[in-house]
């Protein structure tokens, strides 16, 4: 049995951890809400994203968290393109075309990543990387600290913008009712693309909280999207609150199982997590729809 | 066709036939002008591997122009080598169509392989034309047991590089009064890691160390802090890692951040452990880890010319580099034996003789009925100093083992 300092540690690093799950969770989990469609492409921008902020540290020497700033405006514009000029148009109306679009979207993208940085794997070193912040005889990891603060602030700024701004009023009418919101005179096509827009521009936040103690290679993006449909799932499809809670509950999910039963079987808690929300709540903890 | 037939003008015609009826009357010139063999080298030039084929390729490349600048191969009148390079693209069937590939395009030999599944397929393809292939440093055993007549193995097996590890671990551990007792193994859950922490869960009870715990972990790892964490709580002397290069970087920065502090790290084919890349880019977190690998001899002078190679290349000096450098050495000592190109023979050649191993610390190379070199061997490493330095065996250290690390 383990000392409780080391079980709370592993919660604590779940609970780190989950919440940049979580971060990377909400931008899907808003897509789906509102554009009804699985984001294939998700796993693939966050690796671009990874990229961009190891581009910005490496050629301008800039930290990776106030690469945050600049590359957040730029995967902002990218993701806001993608949908307004590919995916929307190429989809013709309809859901299966899209599936397909993003996934080949993905696969696009992937292969330029491999062909513009080859399959090497890159890293940052910070100072701060290996610093720690002691509380009591926990030894929390600080870039962890931080990525937990930070997610739960771009939670709560997107809640912000999804509930008090214009926009936000405009996203939530085109996913409650699409053919509505288009009488009242909203722009679909350009609420569905600042939609894909915001998910995408989480994923660059969520790329500057993890590059100072992960690596990127072309297919990093896939170890973490995996994880995040789970989280959509288990959170409820399109529930902003339910992809934060589910995030934080797979970190920690995941942590306790690999203390116990070692980092391959710890995967398991979260698929079965899945298959049991699936089996007895197939909406999820906060899903609406069924 | 009648515009074709104008176009072709009368002079041109000339011109044409009288250069060929020269080239008809002088035959013994254009002979004698450039014979060349072509050895073909089968690496990874794209794909997740693409580093370790560039690497490869640099020690090839420097070996082909050693040989060609001191008078080519001798016993076939000095014929120049030409090298092919066939590109595996990182994949089993990739390596063979290469290998194919290097076959149709006239290559006497092969060499290379890099990955044991690449080696398996290649040397399965070249099989088919009884064309000769060494092996440069895919390590599993099954690659030796298929009793095929054209294939080679250069470097040791991993049953063989096994041996070497635990028994220089007893020494080492011998030497500090036995500061290590008990040890955790984490490893990858694939055929490389699981197959090693299956060896070592047999192996080390008997020499006297106690397995307390053994962490499996999936590639690609998101995260290592449960692993560590595990360890910090199991506080082990020594640690045995097997991951492949991501994974490993995660772990010990991981062990770093957690200020995990083993006795030792002590890893067998831990390709990162022996990575100039990790050393120069993580020196607090590679200080101390041991290794036991492809290693070309530090006294020779040539690896410091390789290394030299290798940074003007823009990249990091690792095994890939020296051990292809020497199998083509090899390769071309084979040619000498059997005096011709001819694939039957340098084949025999191959089994026949001694061969000296270019900077590879193997002393005299010879394969045995299977196609093993028997006398090959891989070295201990330990990074000291941000520098990876040779520990054992003596003849070849370049530096005292320091163990316990943290001591």
């Amino acid at each position: 049995m383990y000392s409780p300092i080391i079980i709370f540690e592993a919660l604590a690093n779940g609970l780190m951890l989950g919440a940049v799950y979580a971060l990377i969770a909400l931008g899907l989990t808003l897509i789906y809400g509102v554009l009804h469609i699985v984001n294939f492409a998700h796993g693939a921008l966050l690796t671009v994203a990874m990229y961009a902020i190891w581009l910005a540290f490496e050629k301008f020497g800039l930290d990776p968290y106030l690469a945050i700033l600049i590359v957040t405006p730029l995967m902002f514009a990218l993701g806001y393109a993608l949908q307004r000029f590919i995916i929307g148009p190429s989809s013709h109306g309809s859901d299966n075309g899209i599936l397909l679009v993003t996934l080949g979207l993905s696969i696009v993208i992937q292969n330029l990543l491999l062909a513009g940085f080859s399959s090497d794997t890159l890293t940052i070193a910070t100072d701060y990387a290996f610093g720690v912040v002691p509380i009591g005889p926990l030894l929390l990891s600080l870039p962890r600290v931080i990525g937990l603060g930070v997610s739960l602030l771009t939670a709560l700024l997107l809640w912000f913008v999804l509930n008090r701004t214009d926009i936000g009023k405009a996203i939530r009418a085109v996913a409650k009712e699409r053919l509505g919101a288009s009488l009242v005179g909203i722009n679909v096509a350009h609420v569905y693309a600042m939609t894909f827009a915001l998910g995408t521009a989480c994923l660059a936040i969520a790329a500057g909280l993890l590059m100072p103690t992960f690596y990127v290679s072309p297919t990093t993006g896939a170890a973490f999207v995996l994880v995040a449909f789970t989280i959509v799932v288990l959170g409820g499809m399109g529930s902003i609150l339910g992809a934060l809670i589910g995030g934080l509950l797979i970190g920690v999910v995941e942590a306790v199982f690999s203390l116990f039963l070692g980092d391959s079987l710890g995967q398991i808690g979260i698929f079965l997590i899945f298959i049991l929300v699936l089996l007895v709540k197939p909406t999820g903890l906060f899903g609406a729809r069924g | 066709m009648k515009t074709l037939m104008n176009s072709v003008s009368r002079r041109t015609l000339l011109q044409t036939g009288g250069a060929l009826a020269a080239t008809l009357a002088a035959p013994g010139l254009v002979r004698a002008q450039a014979p060349t063999v072509k050895i073909g080298l089968l690496q990874p030039m794209t794909g997740a591997f693409a580093n370790d084929g560039d690497l490869a390729k640099i020690g090839a490349e420097y070996a082909i122009k050693e040989i060609n600048d001191a008078g080519g191969i001798k016993a076939l009148g000095g014929a120049k080598l030409e090298l092919l390079v066939g590109d595996s693209r990182s994949n089993a069937e990739a390596g063979a169509q290469a290998t194919e590939q290097l076959q149709a395009d006239g290559a006497a030999i092969v060499v290379g392989g890099f990955a044991s599944g690449i080696a398996m397929t290649g040397t399965q393809a070249a099989a088919r034309y009884e064309l000769p292939f060494i092996i440069d440093c895919a390590v599993s055993d099954a690659l030796m047991t298929r009793n095929l007549k054209n294939v080679f193995r250069f470097n040791p097996s991993f049953s063989m590089a096994a041996d070497v590890a635990l028994k220089n671990l007893v020494l080492i551990n011998d030497a500090s009064g036995k500061a290590a007792k008990t040890v955790a193994i984490v490893h990858e859950d694939g055929l490389l890691g699981s197959g090693l922490a299956k060896l070592m869960q047999a192996r080390l009870p008997e020499l006297g160390f106690e397995v307390v715990e053994t962490i499996s972990h999936p590639t690609p790892a998101r995260d290592m802090n449960n692993v560590v964490l595990r360890l910090r709580s199991l506080q082990p002397d020594l640690i045995i890692p097997s991951h492949y290069f991501n994974e490993f970087v995660l772990f010990a920065r991981t062990l770093q951040q957690q200020r995990v502090k083993p006795k030792g790290i002590y890893a067998l084919f831990g390709g990162a452990a022996s990575s100039y890349k990790f050393v120069s880019e993580f020196p607090e977190a590679a200080e101390g880890v041991m290794d036991v690998n492809h290693w070309g001899d530090p006294k020779n002078p040539t690896n410091d010319k390789l290394m030299a190679a290798v940074k003007d290349a823009g990249k990091f000096y690792a095994y890939n580099t020296p051990i292809n450098y020497s199998v083509i050495q090899v390769a071309a000592q084979a040619l000498e034996f059997a005096k011709s190109a001819d694939r039957g023979a340098i084949n025999e050649a191959l089994s026949k003789n001694e061969f000296d191993s270019g900077i590879m610390p193997y002393g005299k190379s010879k394969f045995d009925a299977t196609g093993q070199n028997v006398n090959a061997l891989p070295l201990n490493t330990q990074v000291q100093g941000g520098q990876i330095k040779v520990i054992y065996p003596d003849q070849f250290a370049q530096a005292k083992p320091k163990f316990p690390a943290n001591g």
